[in-house]
């Protein structure tokens, strides 16, 4: 057998979240990635948000791709459907499995090569058609699973594995999404627990399109001296604009920031996201202002992470549609059928 | 001097229109059409358009038939030369004995015209320019004029043409009275001046019956509303985007919540057919029934997902109006060419369940159909409809529905049954048809949730690469094909007067075409027995009907006769009985073509016919 399952043994003395969930109930499988890669640092980020969030894990629908970073959903969220889809072809699946049940949380999970290469036309328009997910790119420069070749998020200059340098220009997905209209987008690393848990639950949190770009170094392929996607260079040139923390409205958390410091911004659940502003004049509200503030620290080789921009008043792809609140998938014939006496109305106009 | 011996029938001969894109002549040629249906008599119109929005050629056909022939004829009887453009060929065209109708606005030299049919001139041009003078009103309503004219010469009830006129502008009485006032303008300059009616006349009659006159496209889309798909997506494509088009307009119509006015109903333009193939899938693995619609280079596209949909067992319904291919081909132009391309969709051994309706009232009833057989066997639907169904209206009989039925959703597993504790394996087969029961994402908080995946997995849907896993898997899909074949439409037989060994096997929009070269056949003392397919995989009663004859000839609008390619391979026939007659110039079959490619065959074969059938 090609799988290893996890053994299901709880401590009884694992600390439970207000749905008497552990932990573990938002594990999966074991992973069988490259021991030190930083998707399973994500997937532990996932897996923390979503306990922290007290939410149901079958209440999530787990989509993806095809690259290491694809394969993540199994490894979290044992107990929701997961969907290893086609290279690059993650947000239609997911547009569509959204549209067939807006009540479910729906968790995107791709790579940079699936979404930056394939599926960069299905990024950008998941995007601009403001379809409510939690859209993660675990960005490592290269292709994982198909041994080291350089992805479009691979930066100009920077060296492969094999000493190759790479001369094409690199897709900033952070700045791709600003521009499409993303509601929430932000970046972040996976060594960076503590700046990615509270961005992915309030990722989750927001209604309409957000998108996290995680820096997820390739240990097999790209952590070596000249990638600027290993952890040490990575390391080097973090610069967060921001540390949040998630706030659910019916349940505040104590923060322990420091008054003057701290942006409270709301989201349209009623959660709150907190933000410790480390640049004092960094507005998370100002989408020309992220664009632009992304470009600047980029132009001198600084990674930006954070939440860099929020509209707390999004609308998703079904507000735009007008869709009905009762999932399309449970509407039946007596719903939707017009039935025989319409059809013969609509005969006799055919005459 | 050739004799003119002018054409002479009362409500058999065909019109053609040569008109110029973008003249706004397409709504009166289609009331002309209408029109004679309004007379009792059966009409069947085509398109005849080019890929190119304006200023290129287009032709409008309306074959009158009081026996009901629904398929192309062949030949003009009367030609609308409408177009400078396309004269001489337009000239060309018309049948010996047959009327041309023009603008006589400006003189034309004799030698622009035909000594052997007869010349009709209407100043159209001046007509309309003494009664108009806004240029677009000009250009709109000389089409109506010409329509008026046409009416006197024809001999029809002008009476009809106006009813129709103000059905179509009921609400707008400026637009009605000045459209009535246009044809008349036409109608009575034609009946003082030109010897009204010809030799081609249009009596009354009964035998339209209570048919309805539908494009094929319009009818899928219906047939997707009343079969309850409620996700849509596309991307434009001709000869598809009417369906989409057709489905968004119905929905608007039928689809809203009267309490809070919100759609029961999500369409969404992709942004190519891998999006909206992928929406698609994620929609139906989610529960709701989704669809696309599109064309032969869109199915290209999709290759992958459908590949994907076969192999992780998701429903999807892919509507495909087939135009010429391969590439780009001849975008405008009908064809059944992507047989092959359907069938055996993607890389691997893949196998999809194709439909052939024949007219739109199947069109109907198999999109519908399509739906319950997609979630029944989890797996891509193709419905197979062509150019010459889809885009033009069509005759058929009136479109049915059972208020009784209720949606096949196929094999569910709830929470409720997880709960009572049965067995969930996402691909294990219980019940020996190959089919699995699945679960929706959502269903239970500790049971039932898997893992959905392209790649090779057992029973329980846990990834393995193991070979014996891998190929228990695919023998399932193959069981599960075999069931398929009692679920979808059987072939229709329809057996010669006499008994014969010889048959023919047609599909889809053929059908109107072979139904009248039956008769042509038979008149030259051929007798052949007819199975109209209407599903792939094909029930075993193809395999019997091939083992009853000595050949069989297999009509199809193709070059490589890709049906007869499926049957050889899916029967293990021996080609040689299975005689491809082929029709693939993009323009629809004939029964003429049909009669006389297999009635040379049969001449060749000297086949005669067989004494009545000794007991
Ligand atoms: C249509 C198609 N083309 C190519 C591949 C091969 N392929 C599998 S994964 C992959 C790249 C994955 O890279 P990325 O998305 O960056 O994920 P990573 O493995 O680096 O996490 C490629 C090219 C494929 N599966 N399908
Ligand atoms: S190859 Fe790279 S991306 Fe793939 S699992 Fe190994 S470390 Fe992770």
């Amino acid at each position: 057998m090609t799988y290893i399952a996890k053994p299901k043994f709880h401590h009884p003395g694992l600390k439970k979240n207000e749905l008497g969930y552990t932990r573990r109930d938002y594990e999966g499988k074991i992973s069988t990635l490259c021991a030190g890669c930083g998707h399973d640092s994500i997937t532990a980020s996932i897996i923390e948000a979503c306990y922290e969030l007290s939410i149901e894990p079958h209440r999530v629908a787990k989509i993806s791709g095809i690259g290491c970073s694809s394969k993540t959903p199994d490894y979290f969220l044992g107990n929701s459907h997961g969907f290893n889809s086609v290279h690059g072809r993650m947000p239609s699946v997911l547009t569509g499995a959204n549209l067939a049940n807006r009540d479910l949380i729906y968790l995107g999970v791709s790579g940079d090569g699936d979404s930056a290469s394939i599926g960069f036309g299905q990024f950008a328009h998941s995007i601009r058609r403001a379809v409510n997910m939690t859209y993660i790119v675990e960005n490592n420069g290269v292709y994982g699973l198909t041994k080291g070749q350089f992805s479009a998020t691979a930066d100009r200059g920077s060296k492969s594995k094999k000493g190759v340098t790479n001369t094409d220009n690199a897709i900033d997905l952070v700045a791709i999404a600003l521009q499409l209209g993303a509601t929430f987008v932000a970046r972040s690393f996976s060594g960076d627990k503590t700046q990615l848990v509270p961005l992915i639950a309030a990722a989750i949190r927001h209604k309409g399109a957000s998108f996290i770009d995680v820096i997820s170094p390739c240990i097999a392929f790209n952590n070596h001296a000249g990638s600027t996607k290993s952890f040490d260079y990575v390391r080097e040139h973090n610069d967060a604009v921001n540390r949040l923390d998630v706030l659910v409205g019916r349940d505040p958390i104590a923060v322990d920031y420091a008054p003057g410091t701290v942006q409270v911004v709301e989201q349209h659940d009623g959660s709150k996201v907190a933000l410790r502003k480390i640049d004092a004049d960094y507005d998370p509200h100002d989408r020309l202002g992220a664009m632009t503030f992304l470009q600047k620290h980029a132009a001198k080789g600084q990674i930006v992470t954070g939440l860099l921009y929020v509209d707390p008043d999004a609308e998703d792809l079904h507000e735009h549609l007008n869709t009905v609140e009762t999932p399309l998938n449970t509407l039946e014939a007596d719903a939707l059928c017009p039935g025989s006496a319409v059809l013969d109305k609509i005969n006799a106009s055919l005459r | 001097m050739p004799d003119k011996n002018p054409l002479s029938s009362v409500n058999d001969f065909v019109v053609r229109f040569a008109n110029v894109n973008g003249s706004g002549s397409a709504s009166a040629n289609e009331m002309f059409a209408r029109a004679i249906l309004r007379h009792g008599v059966p009409v069947s119109p085509r398109n005849i358009f080019p890929s190119n929005i304006q200023g290129l050629p287009t032709w409008y056909e309306v074959r009158v038939t009081e026996a009901g022939h629904l398929g192309a004829r062949g030949g003009v009887d009367m030609m609308v030369a409408m177009n400078p453009q396309t004269w001489d060929k337009d000239v060309a065209g018309i049948e010996p004995g047959g009327y041309l109708f023009y603008d006589s606005t400006k003189p034309m030299p004799s030698t622009k015209f035909r000594d052997d049919i007869t010349v009709i001139g209407v100043p159209l041009t001046a007509i309309t320019n003494s009664t108009y003078t806004d240029p677009r009103q000009r250009q709109l309503f000389k089409n109506i004029i010409y329509l008026g004219s046409l009416s006197a010469l024809l001999d029809m009830d002008p009476k009809l043409i106006e009813q129709l006129i103000g059905e179509q502008y009921k609400g707008k009485e400026k637009l009605l009275s000045s459209n009535v006032h246009a044809l008349h303008l036409g109608r009575d300059w034609a009946l003082q001046n030109l010897k009204c009616p010809i030799g081609l006349r249009v009596k009354k009659s009964d035998k339209v019956g209570d048919r309805i006159f539908i494009e094929g496209n319009s009818a899928a889309a219906l047939g997707a509303v009343y079969g309850g798909a409620t996700v849509c997506a596309w991307y434009p494509i001709t000869p598809s985007s009417s369906v989409a088009e057709a489905f968004t307009a119905h929905c608007k119509k039928y689809r809203h919540d009267p309490e809070t006015g919100k759609a029961k109903y999500a369409i969404v333009q992709g942004e190519d057919e891998l999006a909206s193939i992928g929406i698609v899938i994620g929609a139906s693995w989610n529960g709701a029934r989704a669809f696309t619609a599109t064309s032969g280079p869109g199915i290209s596209l999709m290759t992958e997902f459908i590949g994907l949909s076969y192999f992780a067992e998701i429903p999807a319904v892919i509507m495909n109006i087939q135009r010429a291919g391969p590439s780009t081909g001849m975008p405008t132009r009908t064809q059944q060419c992507d047989i092959i391309a359907c069938a055996y969709a993607s890389h691997g051994d893949t196998k999809h369940v194709l439909l052939f309706p024949e007219d739109p009232a199947e069109a109907f009833e198999f999109a519908a159909a399509a739906f319950d057989l997609a979630e029944r066997l989890q797996t891509t639907i193709f419905l197979m409809l062509d150019l010459d169904i889809g885009m033009n209206h069509r005759l058929c009989r009136p479109l049915k529905w059972d208020d009784a039925r209720q949606y096949d959703r196929g094999k569910i597993m709830t929470a409720e049954m997880l709960e009572e504790g049965r067995d969930f394996g996402r691909y294990l087969d219980v019940d020996g048809d190959g089919i699995p029961y699945r679960t929706y994402p959502g269903t239970h908080p500790t049971k039932g949730s898997y893992f959905t995946r392209g790649t090779s997995r057992d029973r329980y849907a846990r990834y393995s690469e193991e070979g014996t896993v891998y190929a228990d898997n695919m023998q399932r899909l193959v069981r599960k094909f075999e069931t398929a074949q009692d679920l979808v439409p059987r072939p229709l037989q329809a057996n010669a007067e006499r008994p014969t060994k010889y048959g023919v096997i047609y599909f889809g929009s053929t059908s109107p075409a072979m139904d009248e070269a039956v008769g042509l056949l038979e008149a030259r003392g051929h007798q052949l027995d007819r199975l109209r397919i209407r599903a792939f995989p094909f029930h075993s009663s193809v395999a019997s009907f091939l083992a009853e004859h000595d050949f069989v000839y297999v009509v199809e609008q193709n070059r490589d006769s890709q049906l007869r390619q499926l049957i050889v391979n899916e029967n293990g026939i021996d080609p040689v009985r299975l005689v491809p007659i082929v029709h693939y110039d993009g323009t629809p079959i004939t029964a003429r073509f049909i009669a006389k490619a297999i009635g040379d065959h049969q001449d060749h074969l000297k086949v005669t016919p067989l004494r009545k059938a000794v007991s």
